[in-house]
């Protein structure tokens, strides 16, 4: 009754369009710059999904190019199509198929998720404040030393980062460890992570605050153990004693076995 | 003079808020005079002696302009006034000022009023991109910038994309299903008339002291319950807002249930209905919680309820969850009736039935269904109980398989048909799949938590909610316009001019939102007043592409209006449609139908030799006597 595709063409073409979009985006920074243990793995995750998206993407270009293309009617043509109602195998294939996509991209996710908040034995605790418009910092396991709008932590050592709002929420992104997470009033929440680069990065508030939260900034320092000791022990502020309840004594000095996060 | 005050209209309309809010306001002052309280509370959360004027006065005026007088009168044992049937139909445009209970005038009421806010929402995003084409502060403080954010997706969201659909609907359905009317005109009625007041309350936000209520449309609390009086407005609106989309989803549910023409099965009905019973079906159980939660913040300002007061013991993230438990279906409902418009589009100008119809509706039942077990997933980094995060992504990727269902569907439709590209809206509706397809590519990364930590609350969130709901919404909402205008006005639009607005939305379109994807993954916040230089370049293209978007919607706005006026007559059926709104004249007759069709096939059988969809007045011989005919409003 009607001409067969050309299946065989089509699905080159979208092999092609899928190679050529891959070698325009795989190779992007997207993310920017990578400081951290998990960066690496949710951008290598991003560059799974960018193929997989390239060829969904693709596939749908070809498709619809192709119809408009070889089934567009003549001018003056005012006959209808082919009474075609559907066809129950395409249909069960374009449902099933992007089942098992969607599930694979789940659980691919999935494991992700739980490497990048995998603890470690021997974290440092970083305890975070966050009001309008303000950072301060605090670590409990160095006699409460206290920082206002910069904090520092050593290379290579897993650190928690126990997080309190003190007006609103306010949220704690650092775009080169890929980690953010809301300081929440009332609650402590946690982010993970694993600086593996030396470098001077900027934490950025991503929860609208205020008329002040495009400017609530703060300095983040990636350094060395000994510098990074070295500038703790100079703070000369402490926790202020209303916050104090807040903060939980913690381990501050790696043990010497299992250097955690290492 | 006395007979105008008597007279339900907007006299009458006008003395009802007035006495509203002067009761109200005396009813505070005198409550607290006797509470031996200052009379005036003027804390910025405070102001109760604007506040209950502010919900009495809508109230009031709805009462005045008439949209409760025939039901107090019957509840009051008076003789009621039959309809008066010669407001039925407009035939000026002064008749589109009046209450009026006939669908098809509430659907151009509908539709007018929605786009009056699209405009003014669309000049604050233009204000918003000039202050962000370059880094620093230009135009507007800091302050002011987030009032116009949050308005803007205010505007946009309750009294634009969300009512204009309804609108389309309301005009278009009841003729397609073949019934002269909605089940319920009058409260089809009342539904309408408090769009405005919600639209209203919205912008006279601006006049408040402190300003426009700026804690983004999202109104998280605690940010939403320490803010000035303007937050009280928002909150206040969208209960209007949220009470006439109620009220229409119910209407519609009834209609679609219990008014379709004999011979209407479920199975017979055109995947616009389908779509507008799916919408309907999240509309009624999912805004209340929008309600709610607004209430709640409402009461924490002025009752100091203390819901969300951590220092009470109050939960900040519970206002999340019952927020996104309404906000997260409400994406589908900003959704699935534009796709009821694609397919009629599409099938229509392929002149093929739609590829696998009933897969089609079944997939629009599991959007609906899944929708509801997806709304965590806007919270991935709020803090909230880690556990929930992996159940919610795998609910939320498989929300992509029906989606995807439903653009294969569509591209099937196109094979072997004869597709025709002279209507603007068939071009809108092609535009739509390619758009839609990446706004749901974004939106599958979004919903991986990995990814999702990374690019939450960054202008990647700002670029995807933009594809699927300009690219996605309003593609599909200017293809219907563009679909059921010659239906609507009897007339036909340029379609030269369609081409133009076509062309300039989609560059604007991809200009604009494209860019910004990548900009939030390299590290630019959401709603910032100012940002890093290193996005300055960037940020200038993109709002180059803005001006370029919200400059041609002008055109679109031309085109509409001297169309309806001078546009050259359309006939009945210029895009030789199947299904029942086209078999009548354009625009229908005042009560649609002098006789109720019979419909006697599927709406989409293009190509089958003697098909048909729907038997007419007059056609055939057992038409008429046969069916008993259903006529008149309940």
């Amino acid at each position: 009754m009607y001409g067969r595709l050309p299946i065989v063409k089509m699905l080159a073409a979208t092999v092609a369009l899928t190679a050529a979009i891959c070698a325009v985006m795989v190779p992007i920074n997207w993310d920017g710059q990578q400081a951290s243990t998990a960066a690496p793995k949710i951008d290598d995750l991003l560059t799974v999904m960018i193929v997989l998206s390239a060829f969904v993407f693709s596939l749908v270009m070809v498709m619809l190019f192709y119809a408009l293309w070889k089934f567009k009617a003549k001018p003056g043509d005012e006959s209808d199509g082919e009474p075609i109602h559907g066809n129950t195998r395409l249909e069960v294939a374009w449902t099933l198929i992007p089942t098992v996509i969607v599930l694979f991209a789940g659980g691919y996710s999935w494991s992700v998720l739980n490497d990048i908040e995998e603890p470690a034995e021997n974290p440092l605790t970083v305890s975070v404040f966050s009001q309008q418009y303000a950072w301060s910092f605090a670590y409990p396991g160095k006699d409460y030393a206290w920082s206002e709008g910069e904090f520092h932590v050593p290379v290579n050592r897993q650190v928690q980062f126990k997080m309190h709002a003190q007006d609103v929420i306010h949220s704690f992104w650092v775009p080169e460890w890929r980690i953010k997470k809301d300081n929440v009033p009332g609650i402590t929440t946690t982010a993970i992570v694993t600086p593996d680069k030396v470098g001077t990065y900027q934490l950025i508030c991503t929860e609208l605050c205020g008329f002040g939260h495009a400017s609530m900034r703060a300095k983040v320092v990636v350094e060395s153990p000994a510098k990074f000791r070295e500038w703790v022990a100079d703070l000369d502020q402490k926790v202020p004693p209303a916050l104090m309840e807040s903060v939980t004594d913690e381990q501050f000095e790696p043990t010497p076995v299992g250097t955690g996060g290492a | 003079m006395t007979a105008a005050i008597k007279r339900p209209g907007w006299i009458r309309g006008a003395l009802g808020a007035l006495a509203a809010a002067a009761f109200g306001f005396g009813l505070v002052l005198a409550l607290r005079a006797i509470s031996d309280l200052p009379l005036y509370q003027t804390e910025q959360t405070g102001y109760p002696h604007l506040i209950v004027p502010l919900i009495l006065a809508p109230l009031g005026f709805l009462a005045g302009f008439g949209c409760f007088d025939y039901w107090l009168r019957w509840a009051a044992g008076m003789p009621t006034i039959p309809e008066d049937h010669s407001q039925h139909g407009a035939k000026s445009w002064k008749d589109y000022f009046r209450f009026n209970t006939d669908h098809k005038v509430i659907g151009i009421q509908y539709i007018c009023t929605t786009f009056f806010f699209f405009f003014i929402g669309g000049l604050m995003a233009m204000l918003i991109r000039a202050e962000l084409a370059q880094p620093g502060t230009q135009i507007v403080d800091a302050a002011t910038y987030n009032s116009l954010f949050s308005t803007h997706a205010v505007l946009m969201i309750f009294v634009f994309v969300i009512p204009v659909f309804a609108g389309i609907a309301n005009y278009v359905l009841p003729l397609m299903i073949g019934a002269p009317d909605m089940a319920f005109p009058r409260l089809n009625a009342l539904s309408f008339w408090m769009l405005p007041l919600a639209g209203l309350l919205f912008i006279g936000s601006f006049l408040a002291p402190g300003g426009a209520f700026d804690a983004g449309w999202t109104g998280y609390a605690p940010l939403s319950t320490g803010a000035p009086l303007g937050q009280s407005f928002f909150n206040l609106g969208v209960q209007f807002a949220g009470a006439s989309s109620i009220a229409t989803a119910l209407n519609f549910l009834v209609t679609i249930i219990v008014m379709r023409a004999p011979g209407m099965t479920f199975w017979r009905m055109p995947l616009l209905v389908w779509a507008n019973l799916s919408t309907s079906l999240l509309v009624v159980a999912a805004t209340p919680f929008i309600a709610g939660a607004q209430f709640m913040v409402l009461f924490d300002r002025i009752l100091h309820t203390n819901f969300f007061d951590f220092a009470a013991g109050g939960d900040v993230i519970s206002y999340q969850h019952i927020f996104w438990f309404y906000s997260h279906p409400a994406v589908y409902i900003m959704m699935l009736p534009g796709f009821g418009i694609i397919s009629e589009v599409i099938s229509t100008h392929a002149r093929k039935p739609i590829f696998g119809y009933r897969l089609m509706a079944l997939a629009l039942i599991g959007i609906v269904v899944l929708s509801y077990s997806v709304w965590a997933h806007h919270m991935f980094v709020a803090g909230m109980f880690s556990w929930l995060r992996v159940p919610m992504m795998l609910t939320t990727l498989l929300i992509a398989v029906p989606t995807g269902i439903k653009i294969f569907s569509w591209l099937g439709t196109l094979y072997f048909g004869k597709i025709h590209t002279y209507s603007t809206a068939m071009l809108f509706s092609l535009a739509f799949i390619v758009t839609f397809t990446i706004g749901g590519i974004s939106g599958v990364m979004l919903g991986m938590v990995p990814i999702d930590i990374h690019v939450s609350d960054t202008y990647f969130i700002v670029a995807h909610i933009h594809f699927v709901l300009f690219g996605g919404s309003v593609f599909t909402i200017f293809a219907g316009i563009y679909h059921w205008f010659p239906k609507m006005t009897g007339r036909m639009y340029d379609e030269k001019l369609g081409r133009v607005h076509f062309w300039g939305t989609v560059i604007g379109t991809w200009g604009t939102f494209i860019p910004m994807h990548w900009v939030g993954m390299d590290g630019m916040p959401r709603r910032v007043a100012d940002y890093a230089t290193q996005f300055g370049e960037w940020n200038l293209l993109i709002s180059t592409f803005a001006f370029i978007l919200g400059a041609v919607q002008l055109v679109f706005l031309y085109n509409m209006v001297v169309s309806w006026r001078f546009g050259p007559r359309a006939g009945a059926n210029p895009w030789r449609a199947n299904s029942i709104e086209w078999q009548v004249s354009s625009p229908p007759p005042i009560y649609n139908f002098t006789e109720i069709p019979r419909v006697v096939g599927g709406p989409y059988e293009f190509g089958v030799p003697g098909a048909k969809h729907a038997i007419m007045a007059g056609e055939g011989t057992e038409a008429a006597e046969k069916e008993p005919s259903v006529v008149g409003s309940p």
